[in-house]
């Protein structure tokens, strides 16, 4: 009884949690039925949701030419993230909801969620968003996931390096062992381009004035008489004791590729953690059959032979969901985790994340994982 | 009076439209063509179009409901259950209807994903799409294969043998039409075959648990939950609710009917559409349905069906390209000499409820 007035108490006292319990309550649902809530909420609140997260674009700032800055509140499903992972934003473009995965950069205790986002010729999220983003603008996001994070025993020294837009899950990592009053030592090694490139050159620049156990240093790749990249004698100029380091590096593949390099020749891979960006580029053109496909759900996993995925999954000993099995209705769609499929008929090839595709006339190219 | 299969054949039989060959092979390389060049252009038109009228479906339903709370107001009651009825009408044909056909599934929105839309009617979108989507637009106005032919109540078909049953064609078709909806929800039963011992109940109990499922979500919503919140407005709100139902039953079958059955729909036989090619398919298509002549809203609330044409070529386009489409595959239609049925909704309707009538006697 007295807990049940409590309850009532603190319910009355938040309009909040009264209008979340309202609208998850089965009187609505089934009010509703058979939509659910998000569709009528939406039109007042496009930023409400029962259980997706979606954030409100709240500050936009363009840091240098190349990229943008975006500050997001994201709704009350948003469970926060580790320094290092990374989260996927969903963005509308050309009527096609489309999702790239980006690190936040801020701290991760801090308020809202910060993007920094380096528009890459071709790559329709990062030139959209750098093109329209504005306040207001609401994004879908998913959970942040990723390995690539600090333990939580903050290693004695720490050496972070990052390439390009690879700045972001380390300034994340910076800023929270700023925010937390770390005092061991931290070296800090960025490549940009250009001084017009560097990210976050002011923020690294006070950081690096404020706090005394941090070294922050940034280098210019095409400035100067020849091309600056990462190499043992650098390692060495900016932190002699490298090799004594917890290292974490993030950028393209060649700064990535570069540090495993050294760090194997070392005999010290231990100590190093990356996590390399790949362009979302379509990366098989030949529309010959190779690799594998795998059916996740049923944990099945064929030899890719070219012919369509419903032909190759009924092989498999499955049986998918059919109908006209040529392309009419569409009885057949499965969703694709990743891969790329050729169209049987149109001969299109196209390379799915996570979307939805009609399994009788599409014939996987390459390796697939598909929800089957 | 049996009649032969020659009689109502078109596709390959029919001497009066009899192309070659390689005349419906141009022909179906033509649509293959105009069908490319539309699913190249989709984008944020086609996505602008769809929210546009998901937010009209809303805002006429909350408008609708909320209206009917103030029924004690006798214009309310009239001016919510017209509001109702659209919003109803919108989410079963121009919303539901096109995208379970995966009109939209491009778009990647879970909103408007096919596999996983539910809409406001008593049939389970689960069940609808195997015997809409696979049996009928693939088997178009195939007798004894398109269940969509009288939908195992009526006779529609001269192919269809007669007996004393269907004396009573015309009552049935009322009836259906009133309670479509549950006639359209029963449909994935084959309640005939049942009754003719070819399959029993057993064998339909999964269909029959989804079905029941869902006819009662939605009987409790609108004949008890909203009534009761209504509280002493409840029988009005009931009323209310019950007539938005029925103007939607009735829309939906006067328009689905025309777009089969009008005098000079083709019908065809198993053994004429084996081994169809693309061609003979898009031309059967053309020959087994028949478009309705309006304006846009028309066209809106038939959801885009008046283009029953467009839409069985092409399926899972989305629906509001039909029009468009349409100048091109009628002027297409008109170099191969393929007839093209049209007409506005008086007359073809007029010629179903002809041919209702005609086919109760033998
Ligand atoms: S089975 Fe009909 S579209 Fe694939």
């Amino acid at each position: 009884m007295g807990t049940g007035i409590m309850a009532l108490d603190s319910l009355l006292n938040s309009p909040r949690k009264l209008t979340r319990g309202l609208l998850d309550s089965h009187l609505v649902e089934s009010l509703l039925t058979p939509n659910p809530v998000e569709r009528y909420v939406g039109m007042i609140d496009p930023v409400w949701s029962r259980r997706d997260v979606r954030a409100k674009v709240v500050a936009v700032e363009r840091q240098t030419p190349r990229s943008v800055t975006l500050t997001l509140e994201p709704n009350s499903n948003w469970n926060g993230f580790e320094p290092g992972q990374h989260v996927g934003v969903t963005v509308e473009i050309d009527g096609r909801l489309t999702t790239r995965f980006y690190s936040p950069a801020g701290a991760a205790a801090g308020k809202g969620l910060e993007l920094t986002i380096t528009r890459h010729p071709g790559g329709k999220v990062s030139e959209h968003l750098a093109d329209i983003a504005a306040p207001g603008m609401v994004v879908g996001l998913s959970p942040a996931e990723g390995e690539f994070t600090l333990p939580s025993t903050r290693p004695d020294h720490l050496l972070l390096i990052s390439g390009g837009s690879g700045i972001t899950p380390v300034m994340s990592m910076l800023r929270t062992l700023c925010a937390e009053g770390h005092d061991r030592p931290v070296t800090f090694l960025h490549f940009a381009r250009t001084p017009q490139d560097a990210i976050y050159a002011r923020e690294l620049q006070a950081l690096g004035e404020a706090h005394a156990n941090l070294n922050v240093v940034t280098v210019f790749t095409r400035e100067g008489t020849k091309p600056q990249h990462l190499t043992r004698a650098t390692l060495k100029s900016i932190c002699p004791d490298y090799l004594a380091a917890e290292t974490y590096v993030c950028g393209p593949n060649a700064l990535v590729d570069a540090a495993e390099k050294l760090w194997k020749r070392d005999r010290n891979a231990d100590r190093l953690h990356t996590e390399p960006f790949t362009l979302p580029e379509p990366t098989v053109v030949a529309a010959d059959a190779t690799g594998s496909v795998t059916f996740k759900r049923s944990g099945i996993a064929v030899e890719n032979d070219g012919q369509s995925l419903l032909l190759q999954a009924e092989q498999g000993n499955l049986s998918p969901r059919h109908g006209c099995r040529m392309g009419i209705c569409h009885t057949c769609v499965c969703r694709v985790e990743s891969g790329t499929v050729r169209h049987v008929r149109t001969g299109e090839v196209k390379t799915l994340n996570n979307e939805l595709v009609q399994i009788c006339v599409n014939a996987p190219v390459g390796d697939i994982e598909i929800d089957l | 009076m049996p009649k032969t299969a020659t009689k109502h054949t078109g596709a390959v039989a029919d001497p009066e439209f009899q192309l070659t060959p390689e005349q419906l092979d141009l022909f179906g390389e033509e649509l293959d063509a105009l069908r490319e060049r539309v699913l190249d252009d989709l984008g944020q038109r086609d996505s602008d179009y769809i929210h546009n009228i998901l937010n009209a479906q809303r805002g006429f339903e909350v408008a609708g409901r909320g209206m009917l709370f103030l029924s004690f107001i006798p214009p309310a009651w009239i001016a919510g259950t017209i509001s109702l009825s659209i919003s109803k009408i919108l989410d079963n044909m121009e919303i539901g209807h096109n995208v379970m056909h995966g009109q939209y599934d491009w778009t990647q929105d879970p909103r408007l994903d096919s596999t996983q839309f539910e809409w406001d009617t008593s049939s389970p979108s689960e069940n609808w799409k195997d015997s809409h989507n696979y049996q009928h637009h693939t088997h178009t106005n195939i007798v004894g294969k398109d269940r969509d032919i009288g939908y195992g109540i009526l006779r529609m078909s001269e192919e269809q043998p007669w007996h004393p049953y269907y004396l009573g064609n015309l009552l049935y078709a009322t009836l259906l039409m009133t309670f479509f909806e549950y006639g359209v929800a029963m449909h994935d039963l084959e309640v005939e075959r049942m009754v003719s011992g070819e399959i029993s109940f057993a064998d339909k109990r999964k269909e029959f648990d989804n079905i029941w499922t869902k006819v009662r979500r939605q009987a409790i919503k609108d004949y008890v939950l909203f009534p009761l919140l209504a509280g002493p407005m409840a029988p009005a709100v009931f009323a209310g609710n019950f007539t938005a139902n029925i103007a939607r039953n009735v829309w939906s079958f006067m328009i689905i009917f025309c777009g089969h059955f009008p005098e000079g729909v083709e019908e065809f036989t198993e053994e004429e559409t084996e081994n169809e090619t693309r061609g003979q398919w898009y031309y059967r298509q053309i020959l087994g349905s028949a478009n309705l002549t309006g304006g846009k809203l028309f066209h809106i609330m038939s959801g885009n069906l008046s283009h029953q044409i467009e839409h069985h070529l092409f399926p899972d386009i989305p629906a509001h390209r039909y029009a468009e489409i349409a100048v091109e595959v009628r002027e297409a239609c008109a170099r191969f000499g393929i007839p093209y049925n049209t007409g506005p909704l008086h007359k073809q309707f007029g010629s179903v409820v002809k041919k209702i009538a005609r086919l109760s006697l033998p």
